[in-house]
């Protein structure tokens, strides 16, 4: 445990005492990458007070009472907002007691939303959180038709009020996986969300007719309809897991007829549109490692793909597809900066882009003063594999840097050392 | 036991290479099989290749030690000489390597490249005999399909040796095969000449559920166990009819059973176990069915939970294959610990990287960073050309190869990676990859790239590594 862990860890121990009393926290000295328009800023300060970062500039003066992290030849920036997660639904993968991440129903659909089902006390949540991620939207992942259900954001602090955004965004499987939901062919799957999107439409606009049963059936439930009218107005995005270029280029037909905002998830040959996608301002979401055709419908995958898109003026956001280690992420954009992504657009890929995308970049996403302080002290370049957080806040508190991995460890570690204790590890006094 | 636990970690090389034949004893036989020999021998040759030095570059030898502005001559396909300030031999390729980085080909113990191929369609997955618990006869080489495009990628990736194995789902899946990442039509053109067969066995949870799931045997752990008993009782039973007509050969030779012949090979010591086994207590049962039936288990692989137990894989002889950070997928994965393999290490055993994965192949050196940052964050103070070893060396203990490559020592195959950067970063790409002294990658010419049949006229040749 380093000296800065260390002090955090009293430091966190004095909050759980008062975990009402909120710390005010100057960041000093570290390299500070705002994603704002003030930029980098060498030797910047970082002040945190009341949950928000109060202030951001060259060598500020520390108000009296803050307590003082040093990032003296360190690198800050905003957390890790992983953009399609499962933390709080999914905690085993292969023990279904602990899975809440998918919908198997004829009755429901589009109305689906994990949020009220997420677990903030999730192991997940602290071995990420640890690793630098502080916010996620919890999508729906699987489930029995192509309209997936909704999704949450959240923050990775577990406190009250973690729920940020809710309902945040729309989920819908497209390509191989969804066409094996919609009886076989890809058109199926369309004809779904077509359908979906025609009837919602509908009974938004004649819901007395329909409370008279004066209106004709519809596909859907009513909260289904229900969940939809927002989609309709525009206002909350809808992530279409798509990989091949045809697929999104067929969704993004769709999404133009109906005026969705319209994200693409997977997105192995959206390089192969990006033009299209830039000018439809559609931002993708997805893994820029996948290089191999894994399947039909991801031939084109390529590790350039990243640095392409942003280069046609695609917004990206980087996921890795599991939530056990989401922290990953950071191994994402290092690897699309190997090829050809500029570096501070793989920082941005993970922090700030997905907060545009879920429209919450008025809140997070930078380190400008008023913004929610979701905070990461890295031991150095974040994009690379050997560094670390050195500390991390989300929502202006201090998170511990520890989590039921570190614990595993610490429990083991002297077994691996000369003179191991003479006691098994269970016991809890060494 | 506690003599093992004492020796420093950089003596515990020198201790496996002791312990692995003292335990093939007991019916240990290393003269030539009693047992037909290779239906598939390989027909891999080396391919063309010029005398090479790489100047003045930085290696980290595979040995733990990194040589800082170094040399290494490649000679006839074998490593020449490694040092500083070498002489330039006539007629030699001279390489500059300023501000490069030079390490051994990596290899990877675990991977289902060809058995579990891209595009991942039912008709090309090849990896898992799932018709009964024990498949001891079948061959991951008979599915390996060598147009695989992961091959490909894991090459650009540094990859130089790989073993293909059969799927887990199994008590005992079949034989292994060590392939040479070389492009190849046929799979008997990638088999690296000398190496020994694998058997894959498998702990945990995948057998009991693949068969209990159906009503069959096993469904339990116990159920496990007793299968894999079984099946070593009954091997000795054949290895010794076999071995009782071979001193006289009067009469006709016992009838050929193939599942029973792999076992024997593995009791005869010319066939390595390779273990999937999560949790502490189950590798701890299964070296004592090891000692029960006189093998000796060369690597478990996946190992989640090694860091429980080093002391008892090192007392043993017994590496641990592991990843750098995957956890909690099932039960068995649960206790996952991002320190896994420097625990292991600092602990005194054999230690590695492995992928299990089409795309972790690729970027082995990253999740060997991943590690070694890891370890050093909870103070265990390891060299980077030590962690270099975890994916070079120990790697080519696990399959019994390290005679022959594994590391930059003179005489080895000149199976050798030149990086653009130090290996243990995100941003370092091999630029120069050589199997047996011939370049069989170059990032900086596109001639040297391979594509595999299946891509031609798919896409107009893009995707793969670019």
């Amino acid at each position: 445990m380093n000296r800065l862990s260390l002090y955090i860890g009293m430091t966190l121990a004095a909050l759980a005492a008062a975990p009402a009393q909120a710390d005010t926290y100057a960041i000093t000295g570290g390299t500070v990458y705002t994603l704002g328009a003030a930029g980098k800023i060498s030797h910047g300060t970082v002040i945190i007070k009341d949950g928000k970062i109060a202030a951001v500039g060259a060598d500020l003066p520390v108000p009296a009472g803050a307590k003082v992290i040093d990032a003296t030849g360190k690198l800050v920036t905003p957390g890790i907002f992983d953009p399609q997660s499962q933390f709080g639904v999914d905690e085993v993968d292969q023990v279904a007691e602990t899975q809440d991440e998918a919908l198997n129903s004829t009755r429901y659909s589009t109305a689906f939303d994990p949020a009220d089902g997420i677990n903030p006390r999730s192991v997940l949540i602290p071995v990420n959180r640890m690793e630098g991620v502080t916010r996620a939207m919890v999508a729906p992942a699987g489930g029995s038709s192509v309209l997936q259900g909704r999704g949450a954001v959240i923050a990775l602090d577990g406190l009250d009020g973690f729920v940020l955004k809710d309902p945040a965004a729309l989920f819908v499987t497209l390509g191989e996986a969804g066409k094996k939901l919609a009886g076989g062919a890809r058109d199926g799957s369309l004809l779904v969300l077509r359908e979906a999107l025609q009837d919602a439409k509908d009974f938004g606009a004649n819901r007395a007719a329909w409370e008279k049963a004066a209106r004709r059936p519809y596909a859907l439930s009513r909260l289904d309809l229900e969940a939809l009218q927002p989609v309709l107005r525009g206002e909350m995005p809808v992530v279409v897991q798509a990989d091949r270029a045809s697929d999104i280029q067929a969704v993004l037909k769709l999404a133009a007829e109906f005026r969705l905002k319209l994200v693409i998830s997977g997105g192995a040959e959206a390089w192969m549109v990006a033009d299209d996608l830039a000018k439809a301002k559609v931002p993708v979401i997805l893994n820029p490692m996948r290089d191999l055709p894994e399947a039909f419908e991801s031939l084109g995958a390529s590790l350039t793909g990243a640095g392409k898109l942003q280069k046609a003026g695609v917004l990206v956001a980087f996921e890795t597809g599991d939530s056990h280690k989401s922290w990953n992420v950071k191994q994402d954009a290092g690897n699309a900066v190997a090829y050809g992504l500029p570096w501070l657009e793989g920082i941005k890929a993970i922090t700030l882009n997905p907060a545009r995308i879920y429209g919450m970049d008025k809140s997070v996403g930078t380190l400008e003063a008023g913004k929610d302080a979701d905070v990461v002290v890295w031991s150095g370049d974040p994009l690379e594999v050997t560094s670390f957080a050195d500390a991390v806040f989300i929502r202006g508190q201090a998170v511990p840097l520890t989590s039921r991995q570190t614990e595993l460890r610490d429990r083991y570690l002297p077994y691996v050392k000369p003179n191991p204790p003479a006691l098994p590890p269970a016991y809890p006094s060494h | 036991m506690t003599l093992r636990q004492l020796v420093p970690a950089a003596l515990s090389a020198a201790v496996l290479v002791l312990a692995a034949p003292a335990f093939a004893d007991g019916q240990s036989d290393t003269g030539p099989s009693e047992f037909p020999p290779d239906p598939f021998p390989s027909t891999y040759h080396a391919l063309p290749s010029v005398p090479t030095l790489i100047r003045h570059v930085t290696i980290y030898t595979g040995t733990g030690i990194e040589i800082d502005d170094g040399d290494v001559l490649m000679k006839d396909g074998k490593v020449a000489a490694v040092g500083k300030g070498l002489n330039v031999p006539a007629g030699v390729l001279v390489i500059d390597g300023s501000g490069k980085y030079v390490t051994p080909g990596i290899i990877d113990v675990h991977s289902h490249l060809g058995v579990y191929p891209s595009p991942a369609v039912d008709a090309l997955s090849d990896g898992n005999e799932l018709t009964n618990p024990d498949t001891a006869q079948v061959r991951a080489e008979n599915s390996v399909w060598p147009q695989d495009p992961g091959f490909n990628t894991a090459r650009a990736g540094g990859v130089t040796t790989l073993e293909i194995l059969p799927g887990s789902g199994n008590l005992i899946g079949g034989r292994s095969v060590v392939l040479k990442n070389v492009p190849s039509v046929t799979t008997e053109g990638m088999k690296f000449p000398g190496a020994p067969y694998g058997l894959k066995m498998a702990c945990g949870e995948n057998p009991k559920r693949v068969y209990g799931s159906h009503g069959q045997f096993p469904s339990t752990l116990m159920g496990d166990v007793a299968g894999y008993r079984q099946a070593w009782a009954d091997a000795e039973a054949y290895d010794r009819e076999w071995k009782s007509w071979m001193k006289d050969k009067k009469g006709n030779p016992p009838a050929r059973d193939l599942k029973m012949e792999t076992l024997a090979e593995v009791l005869n010591g010319r066939v390595r176990v390779q273990m999937h086994c999560y949790r502490a207590n189950e590798m701890a049962t299964m070296l004592d069915v090891a000692k029960e039936f006189h093998y000796h288990i060369a690597a478990f692989h996946h190992a989640v939970e090694s860091y429980k137990i080093p002391a008892l894989l090192a007392a043993n002889g017994t590496c641990a294959a592991m990843w750098a950070d995957w956890w909690g997928f099932k039960m068995e994965a649960w206790d996952g610990v991002r320190e896994n393999i420097p625990m292991v290490d600092a602990g005194g055993a054999c230690a590695m990287i492995h992928s299990d994965d089409q795309n972790g192949i690729q970027r082995l050196n990253q999740e060997v960073a991943k590690a070694w940052a890891a370890g050093n964050r909870a103070g265990l103070h390891i060299d980077a050309a030590r962690a270099v070893m975890w994916m070079t060396l120990n790697p080519a203990k696990a399959l019994g190869i390290d005679e022959l490559t594994g590391s930059l020592e003179t005489g080895k195959m000149a199976d050798v990676v030149l990086w653009n950067g130090d290996p243990l970063s995100v941003y370092a790409k091999a630029e120069k990859v050589y199997v047996d002294g011939a370049l069989v990658y170059d990032r900086d010419d596109p001639k040297t790239q391979a594509h595999s049949d299946f891509e031609l006229g798919m896409m107009g040749q893009t995707g793969g590594a670019q």
